[in-house]
């Protein structure tokens, strides 16, 4: 038996490595995704004060730490019984936006995107940002450079840092009203992303869309898993980042039930599996039946696409009209492509654009009033939508406000069943006969980098020069084949 | 073309969150600068490279490698053996690498007690077998493996030589601007140097100090803040006297007190001990501090690792 490892794999955050099992024909007898990482935040969590859980909880994932953040605000507004005014909640929602323009932005331009714009089958070297900068111009470059720090400025502003922002570490508010001149700073910022976002969807359309070959590989079955999906809604069913219930949908696209935070338990459940660190989730009320998609099987996902499928439609104007758009080219809802997540990516760009207009032009966004008074401490669960999908923070406090049991369930973990699923797909429609090429390895990183996995979470621009270099080894462990791209 | 007098850099992520990542992506359009003059042959997070690449280099063909992260495991603790041998210059990047950060509050328990809560008892987790992650598994069509989880969390100088330190969570984007200007032109400071400023996030923080004497602890939430007196003034414990400056004291700038991550100040050993002992000089009564509820997390949460308590005991 041969086998095939890619550690790390590249291009996504955090760690994670594939191991891909031959038969003796040379197909793809099985292929294992693995996280070899564990950092404990559940148990370190444990003793300390309340106000230290939306400062620690960031540093699970420097990419999203705003998403833990603002999932750690909320567990400790209902912890204590708080409501923030509406002022603080807009504000909060307003750095949200931010922090989804410039996570969007960094995937699709610098991580996931390089695949799509340049082309699976191009040289490594030209597979990063670098490589899309010269296929859309150095013009755009400097637009995408431009917008994703935006995206981070909007952040500081409102949060003190960037990464690991501060400002909602208070129960029931936000320590950090903004001025009518930081307001304006923000709106213009905001209105160049607008119009950014716009441009990216266009140019999504030009590159990917009119592009035969690329519709082909979206609807193609190996990047095909017909799973649940899972979402944050509002009252309307619209896609809702910062608030509202969970909404999960069959694998037909009917409602399968609807829940608020505190309901968590009683949907999800997870397993543990002796050959990877992290936890692998699923619908408690449906079970788990291994790494198999369907109606029978409790897999869900989550993250853009999972949100635009467990939903009824977007809550502002333009980003409604792409997301009809979207289901209207790839057949209806729900879409269950996994490489259309990067096009539900940019649909949710423009959407958290717009909705930051809404927000920065809400007259009530420089009041004072940005705190109310906590209650007595207790126990609370807060959930946002993360960029990668539904963050989930569960805390029980003792009466001195210390953590005496924290839970986490984090997007990415999530999708790890769908991702695992999505590798082994990809490596089976694609490696035949033992013939393993760069370019077909490259497509089965594709799959999971659809999900925008982030592997710092799940554990608790790039300038590419170096090949890829696969050693396939038979069953005596003796290298037999050695590839290099 | 390679030219080969560029210099050659190496970023690489051990226990870490990826956040010391985005501080090198938010220097924004300096990086064009930083790749006109050095090039990346190594970073996982950004580029299509493998261990095995790295493993192949000469000893001491990369000019600087920037390792962020703590070590908590054996692989990060091999990748730090070889990247040392690798690199002629060290930096730690970012408080896990420098002092365990917040990671290092791991250490208070041991392997056993976080695998326990991860995989048994936290109440998501449907676990009846109770089984828990193996470094190698034989599955039906081979043997997987996974590095093995320590007991007990390192920083990067417990493990190997290090050269520089720039701490921070994540370091600061304009200190980071500033050590790789000084890489750049060949100006480094002489070897072990603290790449942040030499002065205390006090000395950076616009709140008005007005030397009250501390009568009772109180929470960030219990106070009336008026957004410029300083929060140790109004009772709230704030690691800025104990911690090292070079942030601009964003964190006081957003109205929060300051939680420690630049490390201790400088020519301060225990950063906790530090910020224990200056609260000792200003209370009414050296047993205010008593009212301090969780003294470790609150004066040792980005440092304990590298403090002098390193870890707690646990016996069984």
């Amino acid at each position: 038996m041969k086998e095939i490892v890619i550690n790390p794999i590249t291009r996504l955050e955090g760690h994670g490595k594939i191991t891909i099992f031959l038969n003796d024909e040379g197909d793809v007898d099985e292929a294992y995704f693995q996280v070899p990482e564990l950092r404990g935040f559940e148990k370190f969590c444990e003793g300390r004060r309340a106000e230290d859980l939306p400062i620690i909880t960031p540093r699970i994932c420097g990419v999203c730490p705003v998403a833990h953040h603002m999932a750690s605000a909320k567990a400790l507004d209902a912890a204590f019984n708080v409501e923030p005014p509406e002022p603080a909640k807009k504000l909060r929602e307003l750095m949200y936006c931010g922090y989804f323009i410039y996570d969007h932005t960094l995937h699709f331009y610098y991580l996931g995107g390089p695949d799509f714009v340049v082309g699976p089958d191009a040289p490594p070297e030209k597979r990063n940002v670098l490589g899309v900068i010269e296929k859309a111009g150095l013009e755009i470059g400097k637009e995408v450079i431009k917008h994703r720090a935006y995206g981070q400025k909007i952040t500081e502003i409102l949060g003190g840092k960037a990464t690991h922002p501060v400002s909602a570490c208070i129960p029931g508010g936000f320590a950090r009203p903004i001025s009518e001149e930081e307001r304006r700073e923000i709106e213009r910022m905001v209105r160049s992303c607008l119009e950014f976002a716009k441009f990216s969807l266009k140019l999504f359309d030009d590159i990917v869309l009119k592009n035969t070959a690329y519709v082909n590989l979206i609807k193609s079955e190996a990047y095909t898993l017909k799973t649940y999906y899972m979402g944050l809604v509002d009252k309307n069913n619209k896609v809702n980042f910062y608030d509202g219930n969970v909404r999960v949908v069959d694998p037909n696209g009917r409602e399968f039930v609807k829940f608020s935070p505190k309901e968590y338990l009683d949907v999800i459940e997870e397993r543990v599996e002796p050959w990877t660190y992290v936890k692998l989730p699923y619908l408690k009320k449906v079970g788990w039946k291994g790494f198999v998609d369907g109606p029978e099987n409790g897999v869900y996902r989550v993250g853009p696409l999972g949100r635009l499928n467990a939903a009824d439609g977007m809550a502002t104007p333009l980003a409604q009209a792409e997301y009809e758009r979207m289901y209207a080219t790839l057949g209806g809802k729900p879409v269950h492509n996994t490489l259309a997540y990067h096009w539900a990516r940019l649909i949710e760009l423009l959407y958290a654009a717009e909705r930051a207009l809404e927000l920065v032009t809400d007259p009530e966004i420089t009041s004072r009033n940005v705190r109310n008074k906590p209650g007595k401490p207790g126990e609370g669960v807060g959930i946002v939508e993360a960029a990668r999908g539904t963050l989930i923070h569960h805390y029980q406090l003792d009466e001195n406000a210390l953590a005496k049991k924290v839970n986490l369930i984090v997007a990415t973990t999530h999708n790890v069943p769908g991702i695992c699923m999505s590798i082994r797909d990809a490596a089976k429609a694609l490696i035949k006969k033992g013939k393993v090429t760069d370019g077909i390895l490259n497509m089965v990183e594709m799959a999971f980098r659809a999900y925008d996995p982030c592997f710092a979470c799940a554990t608790h621009f790039a300038i590419g020069r170096m090949p890829l270099e696969v050693e396939i080894y038979d069953s005596q462990k003796r290298l037999i084949q050695t590839i290099k791209r | 073309m390679e030219k080969p007098q560029k210099l050659k850099f190496a970023f690489y992520w051990a226990a870490s969150c990826g956040g010391c990542e985005i501080a090198v992506l938010d220097i924004n359009e300096k990086i064009l600068d930083v790749i006109a003059k050095a090039n990346i042959v190594f970073w996982p997070v950004a580029m299509d490279i493998k261990y095995k690449d790295v493993e192949a280099m000469p000893n001491k063909s990369i000019d600087v490698c920037f390792f962020n992260g703590a070590i908590r495991n054996s692989e990060q603790e091999h990748m730090a053996k070889l990247l040392r041998q690798k690199a002629k210059v060290l930096v730690a990047f970012g408080s896990c690498a420098c002092d365990g950060s917040v990671v290092g509050l791991g250490n208070l328990w041991n392997r056993e007690k976080i695998f326990e809560r991860a995989y048994f008892e936290t109440p998501s987790t449907r676990n009846p077998e109770r089984i828990t992650p193996q470094t190698s598994f034989k599955a039906p069509q081979g043997e997987l493996e996974l590095p093995e989880f320590y007991d007990t969390v390192k920083t990067l100088a417990q493990t190997v030589d290090v050269d520089y330190f720039l701490p921070g969570c994540p370091p600061p984007v304009p200190r980071v601007i500033d050590a790789l200007d000084a890489i750049l032109s060949g100006k480094l400071p002489p070897k072990g140097a603290n790449l942040l400023f030499n002065k205390s996030v006090c000395d950076e923080c616009p709140r008005e100090k007005k030397e009250r004497k501390i009568t009772q602890v109180k929470r960030i939430y219990e106070i009336n803040d008026d957004f410029k007196t300083c929060f140790l003034d109004q009772g709230v414990i704030c690691m800025g006297p104990a911690t090292r400056g070079g942030c601009g004291a964003q964190c006081l700038k957003a109205n929060v007190p300051c939680t420690g991550c630049g490390g201790p100040a400088p020519r301060v050993a225990d950063q906790g001990a530090a910020m224990i002992s200056a609260f000792a000089s200003i209370a009414v009564d050296p047993k205010v501090i008593e009212q301090v509820v969780d003294p470790v997390g609150t004066f040792y949460k980005y440092s304990l690792a590298n403090s002098i308590l390193r870890r707690r005991v646990i016996r069984e």
